[in-house]
């Protein structure tokens, strides 16, 4: 619906890209604009939206069906919101349970503009930490909309009975959290994830004996059917007995996480993938700001080629631990209590003195890499340096420093067999979250009608970083508040057209999945998935982590295209189709994650500035601090694919055409970062 | 290290299943015990056997999806999830006996992959504050006592891995139950569903064919999260108490 407003003046002026690193590598398309977000002063917005979104007749609502696939914040809280509401819900998960989505590990915290504390904050003010926190690369709409739900999240966990930390009158504890001055933070001692998730899980099952959701679980998606240029279903495979089951429904919401494991190694789940969104991606679905990949610096380290995960420990580690390394190559071996005062380098207190160890993510991530490209690094690989608590522990005692980190202290003991009240921590970063995903409009809604994407797989709050504690915040709000409102739009024009299973699209979408899974078993290579998996991701980390240049970028691509095709000819898959073969569902996995590691260079390799978790080496002060261009890259890249020529099995992938979204801000002017 | 693994395979939930002898040369002392079974699959892979299947997600001790008997204890001999176990709590030359969750509630589906959804099903009973999305009042109107907060919170961190169900001779889930009764029973929100809520929920239990509760505790012992005995206490006082007053 037309908006009679009119936005107040913008303070920027589009983008003109007048670099072209990714020439060769992709073609331009048209520009594409979000043309959901509503006009006028940025605090009306989602007010005007809700209204002028259509209203659904509780009698109706029965008869429209929603598919959901993913069971973490944003996809729980969606199929209990939804089904409370009255729709028919399927949701689909692959873990046994909706209760293992990978948000549960999630430690830290959720922020709300409640101000609580009394301490100045507001919606506002959270609204600017997000957008100035994401180096000035989201959509100032959605941003402000998701700081203004905040505090209608915590409302509703806590009735739900999630048992955040209270103080001793009764009343929610707060506390800061990673670059903002305000305490905004709630939490559940170091497992505010899992209490949320479960929060949401339980309200779930409360619908599934309702009867308005059916659950799907050790279910994966494969394919999304899009019918008559509507998302209309799903193929999906039972894990267990291996059947193609396809599925449809009137709208269908992909709320199936990040894809960090395209690196291999990363804190995310061993099952956390990016198949449902890359299949959408295929057939159709833009997928905005694929490089843009958080590192987080405080990470147990790799112990070995064996290593299968890495564990993210609490970056408030940083508030009192200090991080060196040895001012000589020689020592990185030495017994680190014997190397004396004089011959460690305390890097980061020497280069940023103002914000010493606690500079943000990025930059501590950086200057760890440098350490140890410097040959300074510490532990196996040299690919670690220290995290001292031997002054906090002097200064504070070890019983307060105990209180503070004692579970901390115990998860890194029991890993690494090292007592850091004794010896220092390793850490080394490690990929941790990706701000990029499916491109959505305002309403969360893909450019393939009837698609929505919620959480972190769509690209919309974060920008090119995202704050501590914000994660949960922006799948919750999604989950409960954003989509319920925003898909009846969609609805209210339903039910469509009753499809069935011979629609064309239908045959199609169910015999290509039916080929992928008997093409991956009937290539009898000599390779498992994992080596394959494991290569990928070295290269990525490799070329597309920490520091990316033009030069790295497009060898990387040329890496991912060979092993690509070694991948397609020489995988080796055992067991069969027709029963649980967890082989079988990483083959599926790791082909997705190969097609879109090239995306992913490509997308950097256009980039041609830093900004938050992308940093290009070519783009950065004298100082070697990041250095964005505003003037040419202050756009959403939202890239379409496009088939290559190449068989029905292994179509690859054809060049990219790449959208440009506009960023133009109104309520906020763009600023550069500094930390020194 | 070099390792004896005597592992349970089954290829389906119908099929009859045995315990398979492998041997696993160099493991590392550093790896995770569920990174030393994907090194043996890997040999598995390369070798023409199927890798054996076996559940794990997170690996980090929160999902809850891991599983695994490890030399008949749940999680293994730490007090922590399989997958935080790692092989410096095994010595060199150790034969180690792997099995699956053995309860008549928990089927095995393949090797060492078995269902809870049983779990699932007793949550869908009553493991609930029944709050529509929207229909919450601002989160500071109700105060709840530190300790109240915190014994909830506690309880709250039941991963529903099953161990409890796996380690009890009954194949009881009583501490899985008890725990979730007291996290929402320890809360304001919580009372005004209390009494039906554990009857059904309790009921749903029995129906899945968990067995009765007769206080042994070896559920307590091998639960990763430490879960306390008196949660159990807890269940039955209220449930007592439900009964009494007729719901």
């Amino acid at each position: 619906m037309a908006n009679q407003k009119t936005n107040p003046p913008a303070t920027n002026q589009p983008a003109v890209q007048t670099s072209d690193d990714a020439k060769g590598f992709y073609t331009l398309g048209e520009k594409i604009e979000d043309t959901k977000a509503p006009a006028g002063p940025i605090d009306q917005r989602w007010t005007d939206r809700k209204f002028e979104a259509g209203l659904v007749n509780p009698a109706n609502r029965r008869k429209l069906s929603v598919i959901i696939v993913g069971t973490g914040l944003a996809g729980g809280a969606a199929a209990a919101t939804l089904g409370e509401a009255g729709y028919h819900v399927k949701s689909f998960c692959y873990q046994d349970s909706p209760r293992r989505a990978h948000s549960i590990a999630a430690q830290g915290g959720i922020n709300a503009a409640k101000n609580y504390k009394g301490d100045g904050d507001s919606v506002h003010r959270l609204f600017y930490d997000t957008v100035k926190g994401g180096d000035y690369r989201s959509r100032e709409s959605n941003v402000y909309r998701l700081a203004e739900v905040s505090p209608n999240i915590i409302d509703q966990c806590v009735a739900q009975g999630v048992p955040f930390a209270r103080e001793y009158g009764g009343l929610l504890d707060n506390r800061s959290f990673g670059g903002v001055q305000v305490s905004r933070t709630f939490y559940a001692r170091g497992q505010t994830g899992q209490q949320l998730l479960i929060g949401a899980y339980q309200a779930m099952e409360r619908q599934i004996a309702a009867g308005t959701v059916e659950e799907f679980t050790r279910h994966e998606m494969l394919e999304v059917i899009v019918a008559d240029g509507r998302a209309r279903g799903i193929v999906a495979r039972n894990l267990v007995t291996g059947e193609i089951e396809t599925h449809f429904a009137d709208a269908v919401v992909l709320a199936s996480g990040g894809y960090g494991n395209v690196f291999y190694l990363s804190t995310n789940a061993m099952g956390s993938n990016v198949t449902a969104a890359w299949r959408a991606h295929r057939k159709g679905a833009y997928m905005a700001n694929p490089c843009y990949t958080q590192i987080h610096p405080t990470c147990i380290p790799v112990s070995g080629d064996h290593q299968s995960k890495l564990t993210l420990m609490s970056e408030s580690l940083r508030n009192d631990g200090r991080i060196w390394v040895p001012k000589n190559k020689a020592d990185k071996d030495k017994d680190p209590r014997q190397i004396p005062e004089e011959d460690r380098d305390y890097y980061l207190e020497r280069i940023y003195p103002s914000f010493g160890n606690l500079v943000p993510r990025d930059i501590a991530s950086r200057a760890a890499k440098y350490q140890c490209d410097d040959g300074k690094g510490v532990g196996p690989g040299g690919l670690g340096v220290y995290l001292d608590f031997a002054d906090a522990i002097k200064r504070m005692g070890r019983d307060t420093v105990e209180e503070k980190y004692g579970n901390l202290f115990d998860m890194y003991a029991r890993i690494t067999g090292e007592d850091p009240y004794v010896t220092p921590m390793r850490i080394y970063p490690a990929v941790h979250y990706v701000m990029g995903g499916l491109w959505v409009d305002y309403d969360l809604q893909s450019n393939i009608p009837g698609l929505f994407v919620a959480g972190e797989a769509n690209f919309s709050d974060h920008g090119a970083n995202r704050l501590g504690a914000s994660a949960l915040m922006q799948g919750l709000a999604d989950g409960y508040f954003v989509l319920p409102n925003t898909i009846r739009d969609y609805l209210v024009h339903g039910p469509y057209d009753a499809i069935d299973e011979s629609h064309p699209a239908v045959v199609e979408a169910k015999n290509d999945v039916e080929a992928r899974v008997a093409k991956f078993l009937s290539i009898n290579g000599e390779r498992s998935v994992d080596s394959f998996h494991k290569e990928l991701g070295n290269i990525m980390w490799e070329y597309c982590g920490m520091e990316r240049t033009a030069e790295g970028l497009k060898k990387a691509i040329g890496l991912i295209r060979e092993l690509k095709k070694e991948f397609w000819s020489n995988l080796k898959v055992l067991g069969t189709a027709d029963s649980l073969n967890q082989s079988l569902e990483k083959a599926g996995r790791t082909a997705d994650f190969l097609e879109l590691g090239e995306l992913m260079c490509i997308d950097a390799l256009n980039r041609r500035e830093s900004c938050g978790g992308h940093f290009r080496a070519e783009s950065q002060t004298e100082d070697g601090e990041a250095l964005r261009h505003d003037d040419e890259f202050s756009y959403v890249a939202a890239w379409e694919f496009t088939p290559n020529e190449t068989g029905t099995n292994d179509p690859g992938m054809g060049t990219p055409v790449l959208h440009k979204e506009d960023l133009i801000y109104t309520a906020i002017e763009m600023k550069q970062r500094s930390y020194k | 290290m070099k390792l004896t693994l005597k592992i349970w395979r089954q290829a389906n939930q119908d099929a009859k299943g045995a315990m398979h002898t492998y041997e696993l040369d160099e493991v590392s002392e550093d790896m995770s015990f569920l990174e030393m079974l994907d090194v043996l699959n890997e040999k598995l892979n390369a070798d023409g056997e199927e890798p054996i299947a076996f559940d794990s997600d997170c690996r980090e001790g929160i999902c809850g999806m891991c599983s695994l008997m490890i030399n008949g204890e749940a999680h293994g001999p730490e007090v922590t999830t399989t997958c935080q176990l790692h092989m410096r709590s095994f010595n060199d030359g150790e034969t180690i006996t792997i099995e699956p969750w053995r309860a008549q509630a928990f089927p095995v589906i393949k090797d060492l992959v078995v269902d809870r959804s049983a779990f699932d099903r007793i949550i869908q009973m009553g493991g609930f504050i029944s709050v529509n999305t929207g229909a919450a009042p601002d989160a500071a109107t109700m105060p709840v006592p530190k300790d109240k907060a915190d014994r909830s919170f506690d309880m709250a961190t039941c991963i529903g891995c099953g161990a409890c169900v796996a380690a009890c001779p009954n194949g009881s889930a009583s501490l899985f139950l008890g725990a979730k009764i007291t996290h929402l029973g320890e809360l304001p929100q919580g009372q005004a569903e209390r009494n039906e809520r554990v009857v059904n929920m309790a009921a749903q239990h029995d129906h899945e064919h968990f067995g009765g509760c007769t206080n042994i505790g070896e559920c307590s012992a091998a639960c990763p999260k430490e879960i306390p005995l008196d949660v159990i206490s807890q269940l039955n006082k209220d449930l007592r108490t439900a009964m009494k007053q007729g719901r």
